[in-house]
């Protein structure tokens, strides 16, 4: 109950405790949206999957048994049932939820980090600066992400660290939009000038007082978009350009299934609903976020 | 439109231009950049490995790579901007040829799958903006995010499994039935390379209806995507468009509710529509590339990702500049019916 009070405080006494509040006050706003709460959950199942595989799985994902080849779901010892290889599929997707993951944290920790500096910088310095930055950031966003990601995979060679790098260097340019605009909107204030007289130099400017700024817009696009990176992850391993196998990689799995589609559908279609149902729980919770976290939509 | 309108207008058409050219040779330097950092050679995968040192040194002048980078590039440049691709490594045909041949299967498949989108997504993204937070409004939403979260080659496999192999409402891979290839090679003039069109140019409505056939269910899934997309834009544009002031005036004045959402808030809502069609257009050609591999769809996805498979590079870049063309063109004309439609715009 003191807490509860701490964080309600009408009069914080620190910043650290007006964040507190804040932030549980856009928690209260969060539960309230029923579909961005059932994201939140599948978000959280899928990181406790990830973290407790090796314990969940009733089987090893990589070892074959011919024998067992093919058992259609609920079949004894294997509820999701076996591929072509006799794997049981449902270890095979509990074990592909760390390869998603892995994934969509590299990307999401160096895309988004590399639109924030180029769109900062471009729109503190203005200029030529901005004018050469944003001409390539319009050409990288003239490209299909997944059209560029293939010609990249295809001169890299197949594999999780390429797919992640050709996602990453295909999914920066909005970023840099982002933090742009927003670099723009508040390099005139007085604060920034007042920062400036104290004989703060540019790169200090930028990091301590824009970068900060441009925070909240950049983590609302990231949640939106690691649906997107989830699906052209699996796009890459559908067509045989992601993680390689024998790892269990949901595309690649969907991928091999395809063989057997019209007698034993199930070898495609579990893990693509793994693919629907992660991505789907991303696309919840970011748009709910959105909702609570953008300022322009907060008032409605 | 008076002469000074007219200029500013020129000029601004002419700016538009400058940057589609500057934007164009940019995506050429990201392709050419991607094939010299290759690790296959390209004069060995013509030649093969057991060519001499004299036919090899002849074929790097015939293909320029005894000349510095940015000559090699200025080459490149003039060639693309020709309608020049370089040669497929696989077939030893002219890239650009070879795509012209492929390109009319994905526009005929990406644009009925946009008209789709557009009949469904609009009307719906609307009704959900005049009833905001209904069961209406949730279920619009859910819908559009589900399409949004769907792994495009996935639905068209389980598309396939339901429709085609327990269902047999629709007909399979490929564009038409083989006996009617055979005959649509043989009978039909290929106007356009669009079967559909084609087949009803010549009145043949047997192997109209064959075609459609095949190609309903991979553009419903496409459409389906860019209805997700469209809709959800629709909604929010709409939604904008209610809230402004001419709107309670026209319903003050006690105008049907009908036709305030329809005629008055419609006409202002088209224009940031247009650009977000021409957007879900061209990303519609990139979601083509996985659903064309799915239902053996012989179209520029088709070629790029064959082409990969064998590593032949010109090809793949050949489709990847293509694409990214496509794409600069469609926003240049989405550009350019703003302006037509918003007279405020100019």
């Amino acid at each position: 109950m003191r807490t509860m009070d701490w964080l309600r405080d009408q009069n914080p006494t620190s910043r650290a405790q007006a964040r507190a509040g804040q932030a549980y006050l856009n928690w209260l706003r969060l539960r309230r949206n029923p579909l961005a709460m059932a994201g939140l959950l599948i978000t959280v199942i899928l990181l406790l999957v990830a973290l407790l595989a090796p314990w969940l799985a009733p089987h090893d994902p990589i070892a074959q048994d011919l024998s067992q080849r093919l058992l259609p779901p609920l079949s004894p010892g294997y509820p999701m049932g076996t591929d072509e290889f006799g794997r049981d599929i449902l270890s095979r997707i509990l074990f592909g939820s760390r390869i998603t993951l892995y994934i969509v944290l590299l990307v999401v920790l160096t895309a988004p980090v590399a639109g924030l500096f180029i769109g900062t910088v471009a729109g503190y310095f203005g200029g030529w600066v901005d004018a050469v930055l944003m001409r390539i950031t319009d050409i990288f966003l003239a490209f299909p992400k997944l059209i560029l990601a293939l010609a990249l995979v295809a001169v890299l060679g197949p594999g999780m660290v390429n797919a992640v790098l050709a996602i990453a260097l295909t999914s920066w340019p909005p970023y840099a939009r982002v933090a742009r605009a927003e670099t723009l909107t508040v390099r005139n204030s007085d604060y920034i000038a007042a920062v400036k007289l104290q004989g703060a130099g540019g790169g200090r400017v930028i990091w301590g007082h824009i970068m900060p700024m441009c925070l909240p817009s950049v983590i609302i696009r990231v949640t939106l978009d690691m649906a997107g990176v989830i699906l052209t992850a699996a796009g890459l391993g559908f067509l045989g350009l992601g993680v390689q196998p024998p790892l269990p990689e949901w595309g690649a799995m969907i991928s091999s299934g395809r063989k057997y589609l019209f007698e034993q559908w199930w070898v495609a279609t579990m893990p693509g609903l793994a693919i629907f149902i992660v991505s789907l729980g991303f696309n919840l919770l970011g748009d709910g976020l959105r909702d609570v976290l953008d300022p322009r939509s907060a008032g409605k | 439109m008076t002469s000074d309108r007219m200029t500013s207008t020129v000029r601004q058409i002419g700016g538009t231009a400058l940057t589609l050219l500057v934007t164009f040779i940019g995506l050429l330097a990201v392709t050419f950049i991607i094939s010299r950092v290759v690790p296959i050679d390209p004069v060995s995968s013509i030649l093969g490995d057991r060519a001499s040192a004299a036919q090899i040194a002849e074929a790097r002048e015939r293909l320029g790579l005894d000349q510095p980078m940015w000559q090699q590039f200025w080459i490149y440049v003039t060639q693309a901007l020709q309608g020049d691709l370089g040669l497929s490594v696989r077939t030893r045909e002219p890239v650009a040829a070879e795509i012209a041949r492929y390109f009319p299967a994905t526009l005929e498949l990406a644009t009925l799958a946009t008209i789709l989108g557009v009949v469904v997504g609009v009307p719906a993204g609307v009704l959900a903006a005049t009833k905001p937070g209904s069961l209406y409004d949730q279920i619009v939403r859910l819908i559009g995010l589900m399409g949004y979260s769907m792994p495009v080659f996935w639905l068209g496999l389980i598309g396939l499994l339901v429709f085609y192999g327990q269902l047999g409402w629709v007909s399979g891979p490929g564009r038409l039935d083989a006996s009617f290839q055979m005959m649509f090679e043989f009978e039909v003039t290929p106007l356009t390379g669009m079967i559909l069109v084609d087949t009803a140019l010549a009145g043949r409505w047997d192997m109209f209806a064959n075609a459609f056939s095949h190609i309903i269910l991979p553009a419903s899934l496409l459409g389906y995507i860019s209805m997700a997309y469209i809709s959800r834009m629709t909604r929010s544009f709409m939604m904008n468009e209610l809230g402004q002031e001419y709107i309670t005036t026209a319903r003050v004045k006690g105008m049907p509710e009908r036709r305030v959402v329809w005629v008055h808030a419609m006409r202002n809502v088209m224009v940031p529509l247009i650009t977000v069609v021409a957007l879900s257009y061209a990303s519609l050609l990139e979601g083509a590339v996985l659903t064309e591999t799915i239902f053996a769809w012989p179209g520029l996805g088709s070629y790029i990702t064959d082409a990969l498979l064998v590593a032949d590079m010109p090809a793949v870049l050949g489709g990847t500049v293509v694409v990214g063309a496509v794409f600069i063109g469609l926003n240049m004309l989405s550009d350019l019916l703003y302006r037509l439609v918003d007279p405020r715009a100019l």
